[in-house]
């Protein structure tokens, strides 16, 4: 029975014993130290929401006296008492649905290339590193790129007399380079969340149990109808809910639009892609950085808009995800 | 014969046991009492215990008397409550939320469940190896060393002679001796089960509670850890829970047989599989339904 | 025998049935998965695209910036006057804006990874199901708040208090206030991707330990979090690319003044805000200060990006694989 173990074992302390020789640790000592790290957790956690709280009570409270239609419906101004969100309420929503309509099909395409499509290749790994990296990179350089890209075409096209194409006051209007206009500014936000977009759908895409695609598969399915038919809607509503981040993300910028050296003071809405435009958190930045009172005021006011807004846009985003999951059974 | 001895007399946790952990049974059968009977002999005692998880009562009126220095099997079809009971002995299931128990469950005469009994010391005096290895993601040593260093402060020279002979109470010393220092990870799966027992001697515990410890494991691991439990047997009560009915029989001195959450049967292994008095039992030990 | 020759029956007519159908070229199907195939790699290949292009427009403009008359290379990399738009002399030394940049990160890290640690130990170990199920929204919240708005915070709430509760010293742009700010804004993330970290640790380690006599204590910070290290680990060095990367805070809170010190209560200029005062059109566009910024644009690009790097190494190679 003792074969496997050494003779010379036989002379050995036991482990009790030895665990007898030393000092035992303080049973209270160690009771307190559970008690008051548990007393740290709640304080700091505590301290979250407390931060929080000062936030949004600081903010309602200088910004709610300047809420009113006419706030909504008023272009800025120099004259605190008359400025209004107007032009960058209707920029953010049209730079945000550019971007949403140009990154979510790129992303989640990349995303089902990476997840369905690609063999085990250096192309596929260099994609993969390329992407992990680029959700590093800080959102004013993609400002940098945005300008160079899409403002300036890379200077291929001169930016004082542009190639136009149709009649300025239409819908239809089009110009390259494209300008400081409302599609080169959905264009560099659709970089800025591109990696957000292709992260979170290859996550949707691979929580779709292997064996729904095997099944598929067996059937004769080729790739893409398996995709297209059981994968992607397997996966919608994940991917919907790091769609609406993405965009949350997208509303929230300002730097990016920042570099593109957008108009600081714009008089109108977007009528066409070429339109000027400026976004809500730019006019905040704006007034936010003016010395006067009022216009912080203005700034409260205009983040209880942007945070209205971005609330709104989470709201439709359980909504739709319930909604999806409901029908995906 | 060094200080080992008069060390392991001062040692309140261990009072009962002998003096050397690598006693051959026989021996420690001579120096040990007569099996049965004086109730000093009695380390865990159920009386009309029950357990219940939220609503579903899991275990119902269990009595059950656990000797010291033996082993005792649990077997019983899944789902039949041996693993519930298991974890009321050293209060795992405090951790499950609506997990309750009533009735009497003591240790050393002493009340297991009571409010203001500490968990963490009842803990350290009974050990428990699980169904899955589960090495903690560190070193072969610091495996070892982690229950040690919570309760005492060692100097080094004692610590690695306790992780050492920890070791080689779990018969794993000569297979891990040149890498302590590298990851418990990389053990097989019976290197690290043996890990686990080695980790929970280290704190010195007097019970031992094993979860179907050999069901992850391969014939020949299986087979050192059998030889092991018999071989620790001189040292720890130990319960083991198994649905390996030869390995009950060969490990165990005693046998409790579970059905549907009641303790059906229980008496000394030879009599439950040779001569069971229930016809469940009989059935159940000779494979009729499982 | 009688149900057995039903069913070849009924397969038969379904075999039948099945080849009624006109069949699909399979020229056709191919063509079309192998254009589809296509598309999506050329979605895939843009992502690829954008990162070189930024790496093309840096690195040129850079080029041209140093090659200019009035800069040095040797300067721009050692120097540690920045005076782009002052005076007759102007200097390039980047050193003041990018220990600007490394104070405001300092200060955000020192807040936000511990306390972010600790929260996520609080959520993942210790917090009822229901206090984490009403904690979690404050986190998500905090997360989802544009950075101007932190901005905006830093400017009217944090350093009022810094200047009246903490020192006189505190002005209305100091690198405290902002360094806080960007503290709070990346606190959310150290918060949820460390929880997701500790939360991935298997319950058997927390089980072995407890049934070792650990206190929740003990198994929080001996066994789970070193467990869970490198994902804790990989969320610091994110949460320190962001802040690096953070533009409208410093903007707006820390000030716009480039010189290089260690004094919280101090004005500073970070890579950051020197861009976005150039962009904002003070500079006229193509001379010496305006491709300045695509220089330090360079130097903080080549900075995230090795972070990432590192976190992303630092990931793969100590990540514990549980099944
Ligand atoms: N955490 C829990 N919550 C609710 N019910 C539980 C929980 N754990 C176990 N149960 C139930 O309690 C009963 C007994 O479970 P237990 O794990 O003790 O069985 P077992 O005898 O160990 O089975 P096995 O041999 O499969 O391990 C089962 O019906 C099980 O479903
Ligand atoms: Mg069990």
């Amino acid at each position: 029975m003792m074969a496997g173990l050494p003779a010379t074992a036989r002379a050995r302390r036991s482990p009790a014993a030895i665990a007898a020789s030393a000092p035992a640790n303080s049973q209270a000592g160690r009771r307190a130290a559970d008690r008051s790290f548990l007393a740290l957790c709640l304080g700091i956690t505590s301290l979250t929401v407390v931060i929080l709280a000062v936030l949004l009570i600081t903010i309602w409270n200088d910004g709610h006296g300047r809420l009113s239609w006419d706030f909504l419906t008023n272009f800025a101004s120099r004259k605190p008492a008359e400025a209004g969100v107007k032009a960058s309420l209707w920029g953010s929503i049209w730079v945000c649905a550019i971007c949403a309509l140009s990154a979510l099909p790129i992303g989640v395409g990349t995303a089902i290339y990476l997840e369905e499509f690609s063999r085990r290749s250096r192309l596929t790994s260099f994609i993969k590193l390329n992407i992990a990296n680029l959700a590093g990179v800080p959102s004013i350089v993609y400002g940098i790129l945005g300008l160079t890209a899409f403002a300036r075409l890379f200077g291929m096209a001169s930016a004082d007399s542009p190639i136009t194409l149709g009649n300025p006051e239409s819908f239809f209007y089009l110009q390259l380079p494209f300008g400081h206009g409302v599609l080169a500014g959905g264009l560099t936000l659709m970089l800025v969340v591109l990696p957000i977009i292709i992260v979170s759908s290859q996550e949707a895409l691979r929580s779709v149990p292997r064996s729904l695609r095997t099944g598929s598969l067996a059937l004769g399915a080729t790739q893409w109808q398996t995709t297209w038919n059981i994968t992607l809607p397997a996966s919608i509503p994940m991917i919907m809910t790091g769609a609406i981040l993405a965009m949350s993300r997208a509303i929230g910028e300002a730097a990016p639009v920042l570099v593109l050296g957008v108009p600081l003071f714009i008089r109108s809405t977007p009528t066409n892609l070429m339109s000027d435009f400026t976004v809500l958190p730019l006019q905040i930045f704006n007034w936010a950085g003016r010395p006067q009172a009022e216009f912080h005021e203005l700034a409260a006011a205009a983040i209880i808009v942007l945070l209205a807004v971005l609330l709104t846009f989470n709201a439709i985003a359980v909504v739709l995800r319930h909604r999806l999951q409901r029908a995906a059974g | 014969m060094n200080a080992g001895p008069s060390a392991t007399m001062t040692n309140p946790a261990n009072t009962s046991s002998p003096n050397e952990i690598n006693l051959r049974k026989p021996d420690f059968q001579s120096a040990a009492p007569a099996p049965n009977g004086a109730p000093d002999e009695v380390a865990i005692r159920a009386d009309k215990f029950d357990g219940w998880y939220g609503e579903f009562h899991a275990l119902k009126g269990i009595s059950l008397e656990i000797p010291r220095c033996r082993v005792t099997a649990f077997i019983g079809p899944s789902g039949c409550g041996k693993s519930t009971f298991l974890r009321w002995m050293n209060r795992m299931n405090d951790s499950i939320v609506g997990a309750r128990a009533s009735g009497t469950l003591t240790l050393d005469g002493e009340d297991l469940l009571s409010r203001t009994r500490d968990v963490v010391e009842l803990r350290r005096n009974v050990g428990m190896v699980f169904q899955k290895p589960n090495p903690f993601p560190k070193s072969i040593y610091d495996n070892v060393a982690f229950g040690p260093r919570l309760h005492r402060s060692f100097r080094s020279s004692d610590l690695d002679e306790l992780v050492e002979n920890s070791l080689r109470a779990a018969a794993l010393w000569d297979e891990v001796k040149d890498r302590l220092k590298s990851s418990a990870l990389g053990l097989s799966g019976g290197q690290q089960q043996r890990l686990c027992i080695a980790r929970a001697i280290a704190v010195g515990p007097e019970v031992l509670l094993m979860d179907e410890p050999c069901s992850a494991l391969d014939p020949r691991s299986t087979a050192s850890i059998e030889q092991l439990i018999r071989e620790l047997e001189a040292q720890y009560t130990i319960v083991i829970v198994t649905h390996n009915m030869q390995q009950a029989a060969r490990v165990s001195d005693r046998t409790a047989f579970f059905f549907e959450g009641s303790l059906i049967e229980c008496g000394d292994t030879d009599e439950i599989f040779t001569n069971p008095r229930n016809k469940r039992t009989e059935d159940y030990v000779s494979g009729r339904f499982g | 025998m009688q149900n057995a020759a039903a069913v070849s029956t009924a397969a038969r007519s379904a075999a039948a049935a099945s080849r009624r159908g006109t069949a699909r070229s399979r020229a056709a199907r191919d063509g079309t998965e192998r254009v589809i195939r296509g598309a999506l790699l050329g979605c895939a290949l843009l992502s690829v695209a954008s990162t070189f292009t930024i790496l093309v427009i840096l690195l040129a403009q850079t080029g041209q910036f140093l090659a200019m008359p009035e800069v040095s290379a040797w300067e721009f990399f050692t120097g540690t006057t920045w005076s782009p738009l002052l005076g007759a002399e102007k200097h390039f030394g980047i050193w003041p804006l990018v220990t600007g940049t490394m104070l405001i990160t300092a200060i955000a890290a020192a807040f936000a990874l511990p306390v972010g640690l600790v929260v996520a130990i609080y959520l993942s170990e210790y917090a009822p199901a229901r206090v984490r199920t009403a904690l979690k929204p404050v986190l998500e919240i905090l997360a989802g708040i544009p950075t101007v708005v932190y901005g905006f915070f830093a400017l009217t709430v944090i350093t009022p208090f810094l200047h009246d509760h903490v020192s006189e010293s505190f002005g209305t742009y100091n690198a405290l206030g902002a360094g806080i700010a960007v503290g709070i804004m990346i606190l959310p993330i150290v918060a949820s991707l460390s929880e997701d970290a500790l939360r991935a640790v298997p319950r058997s380690l927390r089980d072995a330990s407890s049934a070792l006599g650990s206190t929740r204590f003990d198994t929080s910070v001996k066994v789970v979090v070193p467990a869970a290290l490198s994902g804790i680990v990989a969320s610091w060095l994110l949460a320190i690319t962001r802040a690096l990367g953070e533009t409208m805070i410093v903007a707006l809170a820390a000030g716009g003044l480039a010189h290089m010190t260690a004094n919280p209560a101090d004005e500073l200029q970070t890579m950051t805000a020197y861009m976005v005062q150039i962009f904002l059109g003070d500079a006229p566009a193509y001379g010496v200060e305006y491709r300045s910024s695509y220089a330090v644009a360079t130097v903080l690009f080549a900075m995230t990006l090795g972070l990432t790097i590192v976190g992303n190494l630092f990931l793969r190679a100590f990540r514990e694989e549980y099944e």
